[in-house]
């Protein structure tokens, strides 16, 4: 049964991983056909690419987000550090005169910056991530703050629109720059050091460690990464209001993790997938767009959203249990 | 006089399936008041199962419980303790940062209308303490108390609710040696006030040292019931793994080569004070000594898993430089941690994935998992890891199988010197002389091999010679020629206190 040309085979946990997005996904798959007979304007290509668009930025930092959240750590600065990128992305451009291009790659270094120092307090202070990126959300928020006078920044080149309203043929570039991101993250996730790493050092540290597995350098790039992401989904979002905007991304933390942790990441570390949080982020775009679209008060947004949040996560221990009540 | 005794619990066919397995079949028990009853039997046996029916962690899928003559409904742990069965876990269930007597009262707080007597649980707690021989300061926080002090909190804790059957998982496997005996007088203390007590343990030797009863079980099933003193070692061992087991301890013949390992005056500040060792291809050098006498850090010292203070290693005649277990890994070091589920493994992650974990195969920046997977099958195959899949989350394997994956990935990294700390620890009979026979390959095939054990029939019959650790010197060194337990525990004790008994 196990002959070891077929990698392909699944087993069990394998199996009850993709039940699991399965149940995320059945989900997606509901509310998709739902809002498609309730409202004439969701199955159309502008509505589609729409949501694409806007769930983008959320979607692409969700996945730096999945990568944290697999090593057992969280990142809560994501918001105001995707803010900080795009303020100084937009006044570079403005004062400066830096093209758009080189501005966006600041703006991506700005968020690596942000994110190396989190992994620097995270492994050499030994700070709890969750206290080292809170103390970054503040500080990031509040350097956004200062460099911009709490004002908005306007004024950058047209085409820096490029990045978040712009479109090859029909598809819109962030949709684009999403898909490119996915399968870049699921590469890395599945087929590098750096991915098999991270799920080793979020189910056991020190057995990894053992095991000869410089942690302490492997942590420190993967919040790295997920800065870069943060800095990269503030220009775009930057980009779609062509203007750097202070106020961006305040509680876009709470949901990307939602992304995540709907999409089967596991906060305890070692569980999380990019297909699944690109499942948990879609699923809460969807919900957003169809309020919109029906009409429906928006306040019971945030109820839906939160009420799908738990049932992911008792339907994942659910099945945790079942699975551990196996063995002796 | 056994006959007069009451069973105080008794189970008729009870079964109890998880999804594949048979785990508990058709199981037919009784337990009888003032005795030890031993569970004996393999991991998978079904003992833990046997254990989580009993304290109502699991509900039976067929069959009847009774305690005390009468047949239970299946209400969870809470209703299994309010009827007097009282479970010491081998992870203790204690709060580390209440004090001795909070985790006593747990839940049970005494007082009225939600206020708390504090006098009251303080007096009753050093009641409860004297009764499991333990002195000390009830006020005391749970944490700070040594693992053998907490186990006694335990039974205390046992004894508080009245318990009329006390179960215990495994209790000397965290105990350092000396504090078995004292363990063993508690226990014949509760049987005393005829409390029965349901013990599990994989040493033999203990079963016939504690138990009046004893209880066979394989694949699920009691295979026999009978008095201990109608058994021996032979017997027992015949009844758990249903076959012959030749050799526990297959001590192989291997040609001694050069010196591999060379350890000088290593220091550790605090732990390991000037410690030296050699170690020659093909032999198997054991470390003995009490717990906390500086074996397991040495280990990790040398492995660079701590800080090594001072002192030099060499590997084949080489000084090596090690700062970091990466760095002891490319000299060819190996260390299976006493620890498999603290430190390990990487129980979330697949079977293969942990085998390959200290020496992923790539091809280019990506991993090659067609080769990964290739590596993992053929060291299933070599070491007869029994899995269904290797895509398996360790977690899901049994005590001596995780084993089996730890020694494959040092395997895979080409280890050169091997450190085995308790690699016989939570592991059953057939899995052990397994262990033992594959740790004697292994050094036939010119590795050489430290193996620190607690247990000293496992040292005294694998080494070529054993290296004795006390308060983290070394205090002498036994040829295998002048191997005896009464020198062993002489030098690791100090010789005066031996000169005593």
């Amino acid at each position: 049964m196990t002959t070891a040309t077929r990698p392909a085979a699944l087993s069990r946990e394998n199996l009850s991983d993709a039940i699991s997005q399965l149940a995320a996904g059945g989900a997606l798959i509901v509310v998709f056909i739902y809002l498609s007979i309730a409202s004439d304007r969701f199955l159309t290509s502008d509505n589609l690419f729409n949501v694409g668009q806007q769930t983008a930025v959320t979607a692409i930092i969700a996945i730096g987000m999945t990568l944290v959240i697999i090593t057992a750590g969280i990142d809560l600065s994501v918001g105001a550090v995707a803010a900080l990128s795009g303020v100084v992305g937009v006044k570079l451009m403005i004062e400066l005169g830096l093209p758009p291009n080189l501005a966006i790659v600041v703006g991506v270094l700005v968020g690596a910056l942000a994110g190396l120092v989190n992994g620097l307090l995270v492994t050499i202070t030994q700070l709890a991530p969750f206290i080292a990126t809170l103390g970054m959300m503040s500080v990031a928020r509040g350097l956004t703050l200062i460099v911009t006078g709490a004002a908005a920044v306007f004024g950058a080149p047209a085409d820096f629109r490029l990045l978040g309203q712009g479109e090859i043929g029909p598809v819109p570039i962030p949709v684009i720059a999403l898909i490119a991101v996915a399968i870049l993250g699921h590469l890395v996730l599945t087929r590098t050091r750096l991915g098999r790493y991270s799920y080793a050092i979020g189910s056991n540290p020190e057995a990894a460690r053992l095991s000869g597995i410089p942690v302490k350098r492997y942590l420190t790039a993967v919040y790295v990464i997920a800065g870069a992401l943060a800095g990269f989904g503030g220009m775009m979002a930057a980009s779609r209001v062509n203007s750097g905007q202070p106020n961006f991304g305040i509680g876009l933390e709470l949901d990307v993790i939602a992304a995540a942790v709907i999409g089967g990441a596991s906060l305890f570390g070692g569980r999380g997938t990019v297909v699944g949080t690109l499942i948990g982020g879609f699923l809460i775009a969807l919900i957003r767009n169809g309020s919109v679209l029906l009409n429906v008060n928006t306040f019971y947004q945030s109820v839906i959203i939160g009420v799908i949040i738990w049932l992911a996560v008792i339907f994942d221990q659910y099945r945790r249990r079942r699975l551990g009540g196996a063995g002796e | 006089m056994s006959a007069d005794r009451t069973p105080v619990v008794r189970l008729s066919g009870v079964t109890k399936r998880f999804p594949g397995v048979l785990a508990v079949d058709n199981v037919d028990l009784e337990i009888l008041s003032g005795q030890v009853h031993v569970v004996a039997g393999e991991n998978g046996a079904g003992k833990s199962t046997l254990m989580k029916l009993l304290s109502q962690v699991e509900r039976p899928d067929e069959g009847t419980v009774e305690i005390g003559g009468e047949p239970v409904a299946f209400h969870g742990p809470g209703h299994a303790q309010r009827l007097g069965v009282a479970m010491v876990y081998q992870e203790f269930a204690l709060a580390p940062h209440l004090t001795v007597a909070e985790n006593l009262f747990l839940g049970r707080e005494p007082g009225r209308f939600g206020t708390l007597n504090r006098g009251e649980e303080r007096r009753r707690a050093r009641e409860l303490l004297e009764s499991v021989r333990l002195d000390v300061d009830p006020t005391r926080r749970v944490a700070s108390l040594s693992v053998a002090a907490q186990q006694r909190v335990e039974i205390a804790k046992a004894l508080a609710i009245d318990a009329r059957l006390v179960i215990m998982d495994e209790p000397t496997a965290v105990l350092p040696e000396r504090d078995i005996d004292d363990l063993f007088e508690v226990i014949r203390e509760l049987t005393g006030r005829g409390i029965a007590v349901l013990y599990i343990s994989h040493r033999l030797d203990e079963i016939f040292r504690i138990g009046d009863r004893v209880t066979v079980m394989r694949d699920g099933a009691v295979v026999k019931t009978l008095p201990v003193s109608e058994l021996d070692h032979d017997q027992l061992v015949r009844l758990m793994v249903g076959r012959e087991i030749a050799n526990l301890y297959p001590k192989p013949e291997a040609e001694l080569g050069e010196v591999r390992l060379a350890i000088r005056d290593v220091t550790r500040a605090g732990v390991v004070d000037g410690c030296s060792l050699e170690v020659r291809g093909g032999e198997i050098v054991g470390l003995a000594g009490l717990v906390g006498a500086g074996r397991t850090e040495l280990a990790r010292a040398v492995f660079g898993a701590d800080r090594l203070d001072s002192g030099t290693v060499e590997l084949d005649g080489e000084a090596v430089r090690i700062d970091s277990p990466a760095a002891a890994i490319d000299a060819g070091l190996g260390y299976l941690t006493e620890d498999r589920k603290g430190n390990g493994l990487a129980l979330e992650l697949a079977i293969e994935h942990n085998i390959t974990l200290a020496n992923l195969p790539t091809r280019g920046p990506l991993l090659d998992l067609g080769r990964e997977h290739e590596i993992a099958a053929h060291r299933r195959d070599q070491l007869d890891i029994r899995t269904p899949s290797l895509r398996r989350r360790v977690e899901a394997l049994s005590g001596g199988n995780q084993q089996k994956v730890m020694v494959a990935k040092w395997l895979e990294t080409r280890g050169r010197v091997l450190f085995f700390d308790e690699p016989g620890r939570g592991i059953d009979v057939g899995a052990k002389a397994e262990m033992f026979e594959l740790i004697g390959e292994l050094a036939t095939e010119g590795r050489a091999i430290v193996l620190i054990s607690s247990y000293l029939p496992e040292l005294l019959n694998m080494c070529d010679r054993i290296l004795v650790m006390r308060d983290g010197r070394m205090a002498g060194e036994l040829a295998r020629d002048d191997f005896s337990e009464e020198r062993l525990m002489a030098l690791a004790t100090g010789a005066k206190e031996a000169h005593e008994r």
